[in-house]
């Protein structure tokens, strides 16, 4: 059972990776084109999107009739559903340096395998953001707003 | 829109590529009961092993990200070449901008996977909303961009 676990982890990782070199999110350019809309705008990132989208909503309303997952116990998903100040602030913070970048997270594991130092160099940079929030941020958020998770 | 002078089957391989990304997120909902959100997955990572969490969890949480790596050689043994990566940015504004995105998709709780792709195939509000500000910061941010390199 642990094994089958740790196989469907790495399973769904490689096809997710599969994904991105298939669909051409893993090219910052033409990540970037998609964004340029008052430019040469490259609608292709509106088809991954519509792929993934598509293929998920259908995917996950299946899955939802079961009781539970196949390997674990119960399903594990997000139950906060109130739009709050975090989530404004970081979705912006995130669309900046994705669009200077044409970089996000997904697409720049998966490019480190194979696309050379720029990419170690933007995920190297990333995971320290992500340290920065976590261990810096996220305590003081925490202790500045009382409001439990979950409400509203 | 000034179209360019090409067919649908053109934008077949971005369909194709994303129906698997849509089919991988649902097989780990199916199989482990998770959202497939990258972001989380690595943060997840990030944090040691045995510290709070499980030790199972984090070797998933490890083996995904491993899978996420190997994606492109299995294109490469399909395709027989790499998938194409273009950077444009220098090292600095790859520096800066790889900060915002780790920063922005944590306290956001989550990236275009996340929120993008599951967040949207489950209706979420939350994420319906992440998803338009992140796109709006992000077109913003390139025509900016645009005005001031020419």
């Amino acid at each position: 059972m642990a094994v089958l676990r740790l196989l469907a982890a790495l399973g769904s990782g490689a096809l997710f990776g599969l994904g991105l070199a298939v669909s051409g999110m893993v090219d910052p350019a033409r990540v970037r084109g998609f964004l340029d809309v008052t430019g040469a705008w490259d609608p292709t990132l509106g088809f991954v999107l519509a792929g993934a989208v598509g293929v998920a909503f259908v995917g996950f309303r299946l899955v939802r009739g079961r009781e539970r997952p196949l390997l674990e116990a119960a399903f594990e998903l997000p139950t906060r559903r109130s739009i709050d100040r975090p989530l404004v602030a970081g979705a912006l913070l995130f669309g900046v340096g994705w669009g200077l970048a044409g970089f996000c997270p997904g697409p720049a594991v998966a490019a480190l395998s194979f696309a050379g130092p720029q990419v170690l160099l933007f995920v190297a940079a990333m995971l320290v953001g992500m340290l920065l929030h976590d261990r810096f941020a996220a305590p003081r958020l925490a202790r500045s707003t009382h409001a439990p998770a979950g409400s509203s | 829109m000034s179209a360019p002078a090409t067919g649908l089957l053109d934008y077949l391989p971005a369909l194709l590529g994303g129906a698997m990304i849509g089919l991988s997120a649902t097989l780990l909902l199916l199989l482990s009961g998770r959202i497939a959100g990258i972001s989380g997955i690595l943060a997840g990572v990030l944090r040691l092993p045995g510290g709070g969490g499980r030790a199972g969890r984090w070797l998933g949480n490890a083996l995904f990200l491993l899978g996420l790596l190997l994606g492109p050689w299995l294109y490469r043994l399909a395709a027989g070449d790499w998938p194409t990566v273009r950077i444009e940015a220098s090292a600095g504004l790859l520096v800066v901008a790889g900060l915002l995105v780790g920063f922005g998709t944590r306290l956001g709780s989550g990236c275009t996977s996340g929120h993008g792709v599951c967040g949207l195939a489950r209706l979420s509000p939350r994420s319906l909303a992440a998803v338009g500000l992140f796109l709006g910061a992000a077109v913003a941010t390139v025509f900016l961009q645009r005005l001031v390199g020419g």
